[in-house]
């Protein structure tokens, strides 16, 4: 196999205004298709980040990694990137047999994070009730013209979105999180 | 003259100076002024002139409601035409302009608009630029833009920032008055997230002003209590300086926040839009004063009774010594008494009533002011400022008697509760005789979802004029809102003001009622817009029954200010034209915003870097590098050509194409539509999406499809590579990545629900580089890894390795006619991959190529392009594409369409390749000429071209084209169309111009 390192979309890139943003790629990500009920998804699952199947709208950690609910038949595992190989084989061991899609999204996505304040950030470009918001949910929503999803940790958050619009999303979180403009 | 006065002001800070200009002129007012009251404290009373017939005006209102104080602010980059200087707060440093006057505010040249008034009465533009016909353009109209108009619009580009933002709560209270505030803190207290927007700096509205006493307290106390109250609940959001302005659908209510107006800093955004989604909106909006419709009521000095009271109270300013008071309700004396109250002069209150014996007219009168009842103004005296007035009888035809000498007047004329909120979602007014305004019909409110009314007014938002009856109603409207939203609402006391116990008002709509032409052409209802009584009168004796039409007709209540003066008097002075009811005519429909708000607040952050997404590539930053030149593909940014220095693009382009011929090129194809596709339905699936047969494709082999919508017209192609039995990889054009992947949810989803098929769009997982032209293959052995030779990846074949160290899927596909390879990587690898490829292929000649260079080659080829051959109207026969529709499947999506019988008819224009005569180029969009003339007179023609190109290869013009007879017609010659001179003509030629047999791309 290769031996050569992926760059994610914004080679670490990073803002400071009243919080900082920046880019923590190239993070590794898998895209899982299959129904809730389906024999050997639970196994999948944890075999690939140690998390359980995660319950809807929620995202589930296991210190480097993650898994989110993203449809009925849609969840996002999130891992180092290096892992990602072994845990696709993983999933294709546990759903053998079974119908269902796993593919590595890693370069489809960008990623960053809002070190704190981030709900003001936010709340300048999605769509969201954060008082709404569960403990632990993941927000599929968008962050003004373009998709994205985010999940709360504390003051902080983590933000996904398409690779192709990295730079859009970093410039609007950048210009959200500008020194002064905290709501 | 208007003036500071030594006391009064409690909201100026008489310590702080702040330096303004206006009109170049430099003047001091003190923080905590408007610019309204800073300019009369400077006693420039005059601010502007008026739209139509450039009249002296000057301020009438002091908030929302203000038609006449508009000015330019700032210059350059910050201009802003038609602020209003009520709502501006002042600041030091502050510029402002007067506005629509030439050649100065005090001289202008329009005012004989004014003279020649009689000449321009309602319907004017209607009447006169009819005929003759050629003066429309040639005199009418430029001098009416010459004459007409408000601000210029800023020429700059805006310097300044916004933002948005957006909101939820239970509860959004609108209005920040003491029933806004008594309704907040009942949701609030009852558990409700509420947020109250005040459109002010201050709250509590007009209560401290008009000495209301709350709760045994001054209106100011307890209003301070309860901001206090509410700043302590963690479910309260206060935002003042924030406007709403409009509510929609779902709750839906969008408010301006005005963040740096008052105090300008670059860095920081200068207004923000808040995007808020209430389950309830709770409008305490307050009421505006309405004036009265006397002769010269334009003239600067004549001011609402409540904006006199409030430049006295709230900033230390006086309209004039002496004030002439004229109304016909009990509330204006508040004004009267607050004049005498700061030592001012009030000669005479002209009370239209038969009598005035309510507390407010006693109390006058035991101050020692003189009350005439029975009287109005016959006319107002002066020119740029009131001098005096001549007072008559109310009910008589405006015989003069009496004539007062003063340097102000304060007109009230009842006030109007502001329902436009509760309107602009469908809410209606219901007309209330005794208080004779529209007061919103609770039975009629803006539906929400849940089926509930969505909107509820407060206060005196909702008819509650008097202090007492407005915090009762909006400590109900409070409580309802909380229980509509689930909330349990606390007993709380809600608070009691004492009751004034005014006198009913009577309604006068003309003062005299009988007043003859000439004074009531001079008597105006929308100040803005210029006009008057007489335009209405004269627009129902035209037959303009209905209020919209006369609204148009006259242009009454069109202007900036939406007419929140003018409308209620303009419709009563229509209904007692028309002899009917004022509920009979009925209002105009209030629509959002309630007051205008800056466009770059609704653009937001969407400007400049991020005025859209730009899509970018892994590998767009190399060719940024390398001085692409980009075109817009969807959102994304491809280069369309890489032109060296000195090169024009059609040079650089020729040059790509020869030396991807003749050598090697590269290509960027990161952006082509990557889908994946999974399950052990995935190969009927795409039997079905597909025109062709996907399910007998060998895992390894790449196969070129066809996809169409429903009716049969072709709607994406591309090529599907067979990753293994139950999983293909489906390439789709760049376009049309993410709706056909949307295709393929919806048809899963929705139709074929139980087919075992899932989809992943992984276009942005790889980059894709094409490696093209006879020397690809030698590239690749540089990069060494893979066997790439014809006999381990032939034609149509794919296969996965390390390429050079990275991770790659090759594709032996070709859309140029060379030997291609498409690589695959992880788009973390794409620019890594891009260098060591354009590395390797130093050796080769190899050169970066794009899309131009791209289209050239496939048009020499005879590949058709979604888009360029297909525009929605395109089946794949018409394409002569019927090798890729499968004759032996039972069904395919546009199967059926492509049945009926006007697309299966041979008479349709088809695909065939031209080349001109004369070796030039075909114009874009031309169409083909056929025999004679079509019904409307217009020449027939048989065809179009489609695709048109020079070609680099060939040395001359060829172009792809649709005609009548298709190939059928090899060999014709015809004429295109040529705006630039004589039809050019083309013979009809097979559209594969190069390597007819395809022997270059299976090497």
């Amino acid at each position: 196999m290769s031996n050569m390192m992926p760059v994610s979309s914004l080679n670490g890139a990073s803002f400071s205004g009243y919080t900082r943003i920046r880019d923590i790629g190239p993070l590794g990500m898998i895209s899982v298709r299959a129904k809730a009920d389906v024999a050997g998804l639970d196994g999948a699952i944890k075999a690939a980040t140690g998390c359980a199947v995660p319950p809807q709208r929620q995202i589930l950690r296991n210190g480097d990694c993650l898994a989110g609910w993203m449809s009925p038949d849609e969840y996002l595992l999130i891992m180092p990137i290096g892992q990602v190989d072994a845990a696709l084989d993983a999933i294709a061991k546990a759903m053998a047999g079974q119908h269902h899609l796993a593919v590595d999204v890693s370069g489809a996505r960008a990623v960053f994070s809002i070190d704190s304040h981030a709900r003001s950030v936010l709340a300048k470009l999605s769509p969201t009730d954060f008082d709404a918001m569960k403990k632990g949910e993941l927000r599929r929503t968008r962050l003004a013209q373009v998709a994205a999803a985010f999940w709360l940790d504390g003051d902080a958050a983590t933000v996904v979105c398409f690779a192709s619009v990295a730079q859009y999303v970093f410039d609007l979180l950048s210009h959200a999180a500008a020194a002064g403009t905290e709501i | 003259m208007s003036a500071r006065l030594k006391t009064h002001g409690r909201l100026i800070d008489r310590n702080a100076p702040q330096r303004f200009t206006f009109n170049g002129r430099a003047m001091i007012g003190y923080a905590g002024d408007t610019l309204a009251s800073a300019l009369l404290a400077n006693d420039q009373m005059l601010m502007g002139r008026s739209f139509k017939y450039h009249r002296p005006r000057g301020v009438v209102g002091s908030g929302a409601e203000e038609p006449n104080a508009l000015v330019n602010l700032g210059t350059g980059a910050t201009a802003e035409p038609n602020q209003r200087a009520t709502q501006t707060e002042l600041f030091d440093g502050l510029q402002a302009r007067s506005q629509n006057h030439w050649p100065s505010l005090n001289f202008d040249i329009g005012i004989l608009n004014n003279y020649a008034a009689r000449f321009l009465p309602a319907g004017f533009y209607y009447k006169t630029f009819i005929h003759p016909r050629a003066a429309w353009k040639h005199v009418f109209e430029p001098i009416i833009r010459q004459s007409a108009g408000l601000g210029p619009a800023p020429t700059a580009r805006d310097a300044d920032r916004y933002e948005q933002a957006y909101g939820f709560c239970d509860v959004l209270v609108v209005g920040g008055g003491i029933a806004g505030l008594q309704s907040a803190l009942v949701a609030a207290q009852s558990g409700a997230k509420v947020i109250l927007l005040e459109q002010s700096p201050h709250f509590g509205g007009r209560a401290p002003v008009d000495g209301d006493v709350i709760d045994g307290k001054p209106a100011e106390e307890w209003v301070n209590t309860a901001l206090e109250t509410l700043l302590s609940l963690p479910n309260v959001t206060l935002r003042n300086r924030c406007t709403a302005v409009g509510v929609y659908d779902h709750g839906y209510v969008l408010a301006g926040e005005r963040l740096t107006d008052h105090a300008p800093n670059a860095e920081l955004p200068r207004q923000r839009l808040w995007r808020i989604r209430a389950a309830r909106t709770i409008t305490a909006t307050g009421a505006i004063e309405r004036g009265l419709s006397f002769a010269g009521n334009d003239i600067p000095g004549v001011m609402l009774a409540s904006a006199l009271r409030d430049y006295v109270v709230n900033y230390g300013v006086s309209a004039g010594d002496r004030t002439v008071l004229v109304t016909n309700n009990d509330d204006a004396y508040l004004t009267a008494i607050a004049l005498h109250e700061a030592g001012l002069s009030v000669p005479v209150i002209l009370d239209a009533r038969p009598s005035a014996d309510g507390p407010l007219p006693s109390r006058a009168r035991s101050l020692g002011l003189r009350i005439e009842t029975g009287r109005g103004i016959a006319r107002v005296l002066g020119g740029k400022a009131v001098t005096g007035v001549e007072t008559c009888l109310v009910a008589g035809e405006g015989a003069v008697l009496e004539k007062i000498d003063c340097d102000a007047v304060a007109m009230s004329g009842g006030f109007s509760p502001v329902v436009h909120l509760y309107s602009h979602c469908g809410g209606k007014v219901v007309w209330d005789e005794g208080a004779a305004m529209f007061r919103p019909d609770p039975d009629r409110p803006p539906w929400g979802a849940d089926g509930a009314g969505m909107v509820i007014a407060a206060g005196a938002a909702n008819g509650h004029l008097d202090a007492a009856a407005a915090l009762e109603d909006a400590a109900k409207a409070g409580a309802r809102a909380a229980t509509e939203t689930g909330h349990k609402v606390k007993a709380t006391k809600a608070a009691k003001a004492e009751a004034r116990g005014d006198s009913p008002l009577t309604p006068v709509w003309i003062m005299p009622q009988g007043a003859p032409p000439k004074l009531r052409a001079k008597m105006w209802l929308d100040y803005q817009n210029d006009v008057k009584v007489s335009d209405v009168q004269l627009a129902a004796r035209e037959g303009y029954e209905s209020v919209e039409h006369t609204k148009r007709y006259t242009t009454l209540g069109m202007a900036t200010d939406q007419g929140k003066l003018s409308n209620i008097n303009g419709l009563a002075v229509l209904a007692e034209s028309l002899h009917k009811d004022i509920p009979a005519v009925g209002t105009t429909t209030f629509r959002p915003p309630y007051t205008p708000i800056t466009l770059g607040t609704l653009a937001g952050e969407a400007r400049g870097e991020i005025f859209q997404p730009l899509r970018r590539t892994p590998i767009h930053a190399a060719h940024e590098a390398a001085s692409a030149y980009f075109e817009p593909v969807g959102l994304w940014r491809r280069p369309y050509t890489f032109p060296h220095m000195g090169e024009n693009h059609a040079q650089a382009v020729s040059r790509e194409v020869k030396n991807t011929r003749a050598n090697v090129g590269l290509l960027d194809a990161s952006t082509l539509g990557k889908i994946m596709v999974k399950g052990p339905d995935a190969g009927r699936f795409l039997d079905m999406l597909y025109t062709g047969v996907m399910s007998s494709l060998p895992v390894g082999k790449c196969r070129y499809g066809l996809m169409c919508n429903e009716q049969g017209f072709l709607s994406d192609d591309g090529v599907v590579a067979r990753l293994s039995e139950d999983t293909f990889l489906c390439h789709t054009t760049s376009g049309g990545a993410d709706r056909i992947h949307a295709w393929m949810e919806d048809w899963l989803q929705c139709e074929w629900w139980d087919w075992q098929v899932y989809t992943a769009n992984v276009t942005e997982a790889y980059a894709q580089i094409a490696v093209v032209g006879p020397k690809a293959r030698d590239v690749l052995n540089a990069l060494g890894g893979m066997d790439v030779s014809r006999e381990a990846l032939p034609f149509m074949g794919w296969v996965e390795g390390t390429l050079g160290g990275f991770p790659v899927r090759i594709y032996r596909i070709s859309f140029s006619g060379e030997l291609s390879y498409e690589i695959a990587t992880p788009a973390g690898h794409g620019m890594g991959l891009w260098q060591a490829l354009s590395q390797a292929g130093e050796d080769f000649g190899m050169m970066p190529y794009g899309t131009e260079a791209l289209h050239v080659m496939r048009a020499e080829k005879g590949f058709i392009m979604i888009g360029d051959e297909t525009d929605g109207t395109i089946i794949p026969q018409d394409l002569n594409l019927s090798w890729a529709i499968s004759k032996k499947k039972a069904d395919y999506l546009g199967k059926r369409g492509q049945m009926r019988n006007h697309l299966a008819s041979e008479d349709r224009w088809k695909l065939a390749g031209f080349e001109t005569l004369d070796g030039s180029v075909i114009p874009d969009g031309a169409y083909i000429l056929a025999e004679g003339l079509n019904a409307n007179g217009q020449g027939n023609t048989q065809g179009r071209v489609t695709s048109t190109y020079h070609s680099p290869t060939l040395g001359r013009g060829i172009a792809m084209g649709l005609i009548r007879g298709g190939l059928d017609r090899l060999g014709d010659v015809v004429a295109f169309t040529n705006l630039a001179g004589a039809p050019i003509k083309a013979r009809v030629v097979d559209p594969v111009f190069y390597d007819k047999e395809g022997t270059r791309q299976d090497v």
